[in-house]
């Protein structure tokens, strides 16, 4: 390993998180998921792998769903980034959210914050995706205990609602 | 009935869809330190030496531990108490925990794991139960009835070979289920800390505190009162918590030592290692039918991968066998069972335990025979389908039973009778059923205490809050709980505040297994709830003048039965109870009824009821490449009573995706290198990309339908529903296989290769079957026997007993 | 958490300036795109650079230009290759696009970066403490190739899914340095070896891609994997041809994927088309001869054999695509998604 007499030293960046900026001081190795959870307190957003192999870690970058294990922290300065912490306005819940407690979408929990972010931009981009949309969408968050009916049909339940109340 | 079987948001949905929910990595305290396992990479070895003091000297390293800090055996059975926290001189396969580094960070944890330094002194390494059956020495433990055989047993209920003999016809068929694992998206994690004045408290993703609480004041010699184990969320179980772990061990002890909390993450990769999955297991049926498909008896033996340690493997062993009597009428019984230690990472529970590898071969021989016999799977089934209120040739006690109707419904919704056998080439359906035991009639250390414990708090506020050991672990408990409460006392599920899987704070729940927290607990809840509950109708019946049983609960108000216009609010009632009574509060408790089987080993399989489940599946098959596509399947579950609709039809969706992977691709295997290059005995692959599991893209529909007879020592009549559902798929998908192109595949993961290669056979004219060719000689024991029920027996055994079981009073 | 190894951090704006570092530091450091690739392998300690420089704010990196063709900017992650209208005419690029891996991989994972893509084995894509436990491999660290413990080379296996396609297109890479830049025909891009399976040097950048015009052409690109995500191919099939009006082919390129270190043109699988029409019979014959160039090895997903042998049915997917059958049921059930 080549640490040898490499200067080890934090670097400071703002980030906009969830539409608010905050300063940030860490190491350059840490991932935007290691700066979310250990340096900002947003534990929302989970890890199963940090390898980009289950998509526990997605969060939005720019609208975009990526997977924080996978985003260098010192790449984002500049780009907006959203975790499942921004997704209600004050107390109440997005549609996403309440249409996942209401309909089974989330049993542990442990995969649905990622499948909330993946989602979301789905449906920002998409407001009436078919199932088979659904289906390619979230493809790349694996989920072990739903079988993902649950979620195909918790996302056409919240973008129904977000139609009606549009 | 107002909240019971009314689809509702869970009451901790809200915090899991907001981030909130608290999982065990979530956790940080003040002054937390980290820690980091070195594992074994070797297989098979002794410790000669380990020089710890370069780590020690590494900036920001505070503590390292090894096997001579940690004494103690651990294991979650009381007869296989074989696992150090650290090892102390054998490691016994690549992955079991040597050291352990506490430093400020994960990051220095990982560099001075490399720089500590072991020196082993490599041993034979067993791969498979064959090589465990063939090599006595070096043996991977000191104890277990000879080499490397760690659990031998053998029943017979009835003479089954004088029954085979006198049958119309005799199936012998050889099946392998291959091992697997639970995959829970959560890595564990576990954190330790100090609190009042020098307690240990841990917090952890468990599925059983009470049982890792009991095994911490062992390992750790501390009284248990001086510990309190806190479940966490589980980020996913499906049994991969249930064993007491390593991390947790050391994790405690490094607290205690450094006066400072300590957290533990485990990688993906050591997941895989500390996993307790499901046994790889050969089975081997035997089973006598008549000329019109009744069965007259089967013989069978299993042979099972255990792994390096004990773990659940006792139990896992007796499950291979002693539920195969519950789905079917079945006069004769004879099951002999083997585990073996192999120096691979230990196997345990896992959905269904031990189970869903003899209802595989169960169910796919059954098909076999409908072909045989020219008769519909599904009509033969149904003829023979177990009788409610009944006892097995194990003498296990039947309540409710309603398999019939679960075939009815899969084969009516399926389009069962316009598919078998009349699709096109190259498309199928295949049929399969299962029970499941709704709970362990037994603790897994004898005592004649409760199972699970409920205790409610109510004041003034109108608040309720209800109490209980049981951990949630995604199946939804805590609303379990919730709704259980809130119906008794006609008020809310939100409005029961729930606190749960606390050793400190709860009553003892003995935990998230084996199907038993909504029957076991649900009781208890129950009973708190009626008692509350009458202390409050006493209180608020004096208002009206009348009898408190004249009172009725619903709506959050309390009121007259027959003049629902007098009445009050709960609120006010709890006023007035607190008031006659003082500080309100009270408990309930549960334990099963004793099992009418009274032989050694009849402890396990009894349950307070049986869960069915029929699973219709449809495949098109590829007949060039062996593809396998899945459409649709089908489930009926007999669930006895549905207590929150949405969440009871989760877990039979995430049930059928689980079976559905283990039939199709998960598998936990291992690969040996050539010998003369290397020693090696690792892990194919201990990742998430390459250990394949489904994902959106490869899940069918599933159509759920729930059969609902209530039973009567169920709460509100409600049976399990979390591991039934899997059961019936694997041998679904193989049947549903044969019917698409004609052959077998007598073993799982069933693959496209298999279907080709078997294909391929059937094209030159051989069996058109992929399979194990044969089961071993096993040196299984005389049985115990037992005569069955109507053959004249109270339950005890007439030969090979042993001594007779004690039964309770 | 697996975490990343310390590194030095480098983001220069421009190419010219990326080289200049690269140049400067030597092979310690190491270029970064979307990350996909290099930060797992990096976690598991494949790969420590003591300097990482990002591509990530080279604007020109995502230049799409028509010209003779098209010319696609490396930097461009996997989603806009799909989104990229002057993308469309080719099809095998799309397809092999879009089955790369997740939704947010390709959202973050380049076209230079999936062409660069490291080499992959199951004995070498593990944990640092898993490969100590077989005393590492060939490919890194250690002295044998376990696969074939004979073998002399490594036989890590070529698992980008968007070369073959873009080689059966006729596509060509430009390579950058501080002090020259290079073109050449994609195909030339990539060594037949686990380890130097590249020929670009530490100092290069891979800076665009490009494709000659497509009138005429019809490609497609079909790929075996376990699953419907995430995986990488244990089969790639690109083929691609042009037409004459009355079906007959007047040119040809198949190339494989993910049966040998690198991915390959069958140039006698694709001159047994030319000036034929596309009957079940040439098909066969084109099928059976380019099937007969994978030599998959025991290093991946499923049954080798099984892989072997499901080579020409794959080919046969493919060809049959382009004689402009309908394959989207068959597509449907072996990607699992509709393309």
């Amino acid at each position: 390993m080549s640490q040898g007499v490499m200067v080890r030293r934090n670097v400071h960046i703002d980030l906009r998180v969830n539409g608010e900026t905050q300063e940030a001081s860490f190491a350059p190795y840490k991932t935007l998921l290691e700066v979310l959870r250990e340096d900002l307190g947003l534990t929302g957003t989970k890890h199963g792998c940090e390898l980009g192999e289950c998509g526990a870690c997605a969060v939005l970058v720019d609208g975009e769903p990526q997977l924080s294990c996978l985003v260098l922290a010192v790449e984002c300065e500049g780009r907006s980034i959203e975790t499942v912490e921004g997704m209600a306005k004050g107390a109440e819940l997005h549609p996403l959210q309440a249409a996942f407690a209401d309909l089974g979408a989330a049993q542990c929990g442990y995969c649905t914050p990622g499948i909330l972010m993946t989602a979301k931009a789905l449906l920002e981009r998409e407001p009436s995706p078919t199932r088979d949309r659904i289906r390619e969408a979230i493809s790349g968050n694996l989920c072990r205990c739903t079988g993902y009916q649950q979620i195909y049909e918790a996302v056409e339940e919240a973008a129904r609602r977000m139609k009606e109340s549009a | 009935m107002k909240v019971i079987g009314k689809p509702r948001r869970r009451v901790d949905g809200w915090a899991k869809v907001t981030g909130r929910t608290r999982f065990a990595d979530d956790i940080v305290l003040p002054r937390m330190l980290h820690m980091k396992l070195l594992r074994s990479p070797l297989p098979h070895a002794e410790i000669e030496a380990i020089d710890v003091s370069r780590a020690e000297k590494l900036a920001g390293v505070q503590l390292v531990l090894t096997g001579k800090d940690f004494p103690v055996t651990f294991g979650i059975m009381p007869v296989s108490q074989d696992e150090y926290p650290l090892a102390s001189d054998r490691v016994r396969f690549v992955g079991d925990p040597v050291a352990a580094v506490i430093a400020r960070d994960e990051q220095t944890c990982t560099e001075a794991l490399d720089l500590i330094e072991v020196k082993y002194r490599p041993l034979k390494t067993i791969a498979t139960p064959e090589e465990a059956l063939a090599t006595t020495e070096p043996r991977i433990h000191e104890y277990g009835p000879h080499g490397n055989i760690h659990r031998l047993q053998a029943h017979e209920f009835g003479d089954v070979e004088e029954a085979l003999g006198s049958s119309d016809y005799v199936f012998e068929d050889v099946f392998f289920y291959e091992g697997n694992t639970h995959l829970a998206i959560e890595q564990q994690a576990a954190v330790a800390a100090l609190e009042d004045a020098g307690g240990l408290v841990l917090y952890s993703s468990t599925q059983n505190p009470h049982y890792l609480h009991r095994e911490l004041a062992r390992v750790l010699q501390m009284p248990a009162s001086r510990i309190r184990v806190v479940a966490t969320p589980n980020g996913g179980g499906f049994g991969g918590r249930c064993d007491p772990a390593n991390h947790e061990m050391v994790v405690a002890k490094a607290a205690l030592a450094l006066g400072r909390p300590v957290k533990i993450c485990l990688s993906r990769e050591e997941v895989f290692y500390v996993h307790r999955g499901r046994h790889p297991v050969l089975m081997k049926f035997r089973t006598g039918v008549t000329k019109d498909g009744r069965l007259t008896g089967i013989h069978l033996q299993t042979l099972l991968d255990g792994g390096a340690y004990g773990s659940h493997g006792a139990a896992s062993t007796f499950y291979t066998g002693v539920l195969t009597p519950t789905t079917y009428e079945l006069p004769r019984f004879k099951f002999e069972a083997c585990r073996t230690f192999t120096n691979k990472p230990p196997c345990g529970p896992k959905r269904g335990h031990g189970t869903p590898q003899p209802r595989f071969g169960q169910e796919v021989q059954l098909d076999k025979i409908a072909e045989k016999l020219g008769l519909d799977p599904a009509e033969m089934r149904l003829r023979i389908a177990v009788k409610p209120n009944s006892l097995t040739a194990n003498w296990l006690r039947i309540g409710s039973a309603g398999l019939a109707e679960c075939i009815r419904q899969v084969v009516e919704r399926s389009g069962w009778k316009e598919k078998f056998r009349k699709l096109p080439e190259g498309r199928g359906v295949g049929l399969a059923c299962s029970a499941y035991m709704c709970g362990a009639g037994l603790p897994i250390y004898w005592n004649k205490m409760p199972h699970s414990g409920v205790q409610l708090l109510a004041d003034r506020s109108g608040q309720v809050t209800a109490l209980c050991g049981a951990t949630e672990i995604g199946q939804g408990s805590d609303d379990v709980l919730a709704a259980m409460v809130a119906e008794v006392l006609g008020i809310g599920a939100e409005d029961v505040r729930v606190l749960t899987g606390d050793t400190g704070l709860t009553p003892v729940d003995l935990g998230s297994y084996s199907s038993r927290v909504t029957v076991m607990m649900g009781n208890a809840a129950i009973q708190a709830a009626e008692a509350l509950k009458a202390r409050i109708a006493e209180a608020a019946s004096e208002q009206f003048q009348v009898a408190p049983n004249r009172l009725e609960f619903a709506n959050g108000r309390v009121f007259l039965a027959a003049d629902a216009s007098k009445g009050m609010a709960f609120r006010e009632a709890i006023e007035l109870a607190e008031a006659k009574f003082g500080t309100l509060g009270s408990v309930g408790s549960y334990r099963p009824p004793d099992p009418p089987g009274r032989y050694k080993g009849a402890g396990a399989g009894p349950s307070p009821a049986y869960s069915y489940t029929a699973c219709v599946v449809e495949v098109e098959v590829d007949r060039a490449t062996g593809w396998i596509a899945v459409p649709k399947i089908w489930i009926a579950h007999d669930i006895g009573r549905v207590i929150n609709p949405v969440l009871a039809r989760g877990q039979v969706v995430g049930s059928v995706y689980m079976g559905l992977a283990e039939a199709l691709m998960e598998e936990q295997v291992f690969r040996r290198l050539p010998p003369k290059l290397s020693n090696a005995l690792v892990h194919k692959f201990p990742s998430l990309l390459e250990y394949k599991s489904p994902t959106s893209l490869d899940m069918p529909e599933v159509e759920t339908v729930f059969v609902e007879d209530p039973d009567p020592n169920c709460p509100f009549g409600a049976k399990e529903v979390g591991q039934g559902p899997l059961l019936p798929v694997p041998p679904a998908l193989a049947n549903a296989i044969y019917d698409a192109v004609g052959v077998r595949i007598d073993e799982l993961p069933i693959t496209p290769d298999k279907v080709l290669r078997a294909l391929e056979k059937k094209a030159k004219g051989e069996e058109p079957r992929v399979g194990p060719e044969h089961f071993p000689a096993v040196p299984y024991p005389e049985p115990v026997v037992v005569p069955p029920p109507w053959e004249g027996g109270d339950g005890n055994a007439v030969k090979g007993a042993g001594p007779k079981v004690k039964v309770p009073a | 958490m697996m975490r990343l190894p310390w590194f030095e951090f480098r983001a220069p704006s421009s190419v010219a300036e990326a080289a200049r570092i690269l140049a400067a530091e030597g092979p310690d450091a190491m270029p970064i795109a979307g990350g996909t690739d290099l930060l797992p392998n990096m976690k598991r300690r494949h790969q420590t650079p003591r300097t990482l420089v990002s591509l990530r704010r080279i604007e020109s990196l995502k230049k799409v230009s028509n010209g003779a063709g098209l010319t696609l900017g490396a930097g461009l992650t996997l989603t806009e290759v799909i989104h990229e209208p002057k993308a469309q005419p080719y099809g095998a690029l799309r397809q092999a696009a879009a089955q790369v891996a997740t939704v947010h991989l390709r959202n973050m994972g380049t076209l230079g970066g999936n062409l660069c893509l490291d080499t992959r084995c199951t004995y070498y894509n593990q944990n640092y403490e898993w490969r100590k436990a077989i005393d590492f491999c060939l490919k890194k660290d250690g002295g044998i190739c376990w696969v074939a413990t004979a073998s002399k080379r490594c036989v890590a296996m070529s698992s980008t899914d968007c070369a073959p396609a873009l080689i059966a297109i006729g596509a060509k890479a430009k390579l950058v340095s501080a002090t020259d830049e290079r073109e050449l025909a994609l195909e030339s891009l990539y060594n037949n070896d686990g380890i130097e399976y590249l020929k670009r040097r530490p100092d290069e950048i891979l800076t665009e891609i490009r494709l000659p015009p497509a009138a005429g052409w019809r490609s497609t690109y079909w790929k075996l994997r376990r699953r419907g995500a995430f995986d990488f191919p244990v089969l790639g099939v690109a083929a691609a041809a042009r037409f004459a009006k009355d079906g007959t082919v007047e040119e040809a390129r198949i190339a494989l994927g993910a049966v040998a270190s690198r991915p390959f043109l069958v140039p006698k699988a694709a001159e047994a088309l030319v000036g034929k029409k596309l009957t079940d019979d040439v098909i066969a014959e084109a099928a059976t001869l380019a099937a007969s160039r994978a030599k998959p090895m025991d290093n991946a997903d499923l049954d080798l054999y099984w892989r072997k042998q499901v080579a020409a049915d794959f080919v046969g997917y493919a060809l049959r695509e382009l004689r402009g059958d309908d394959m989207r049921g068959t597509r449907l059930r072996i990607a699992r998604q509709i393309l």
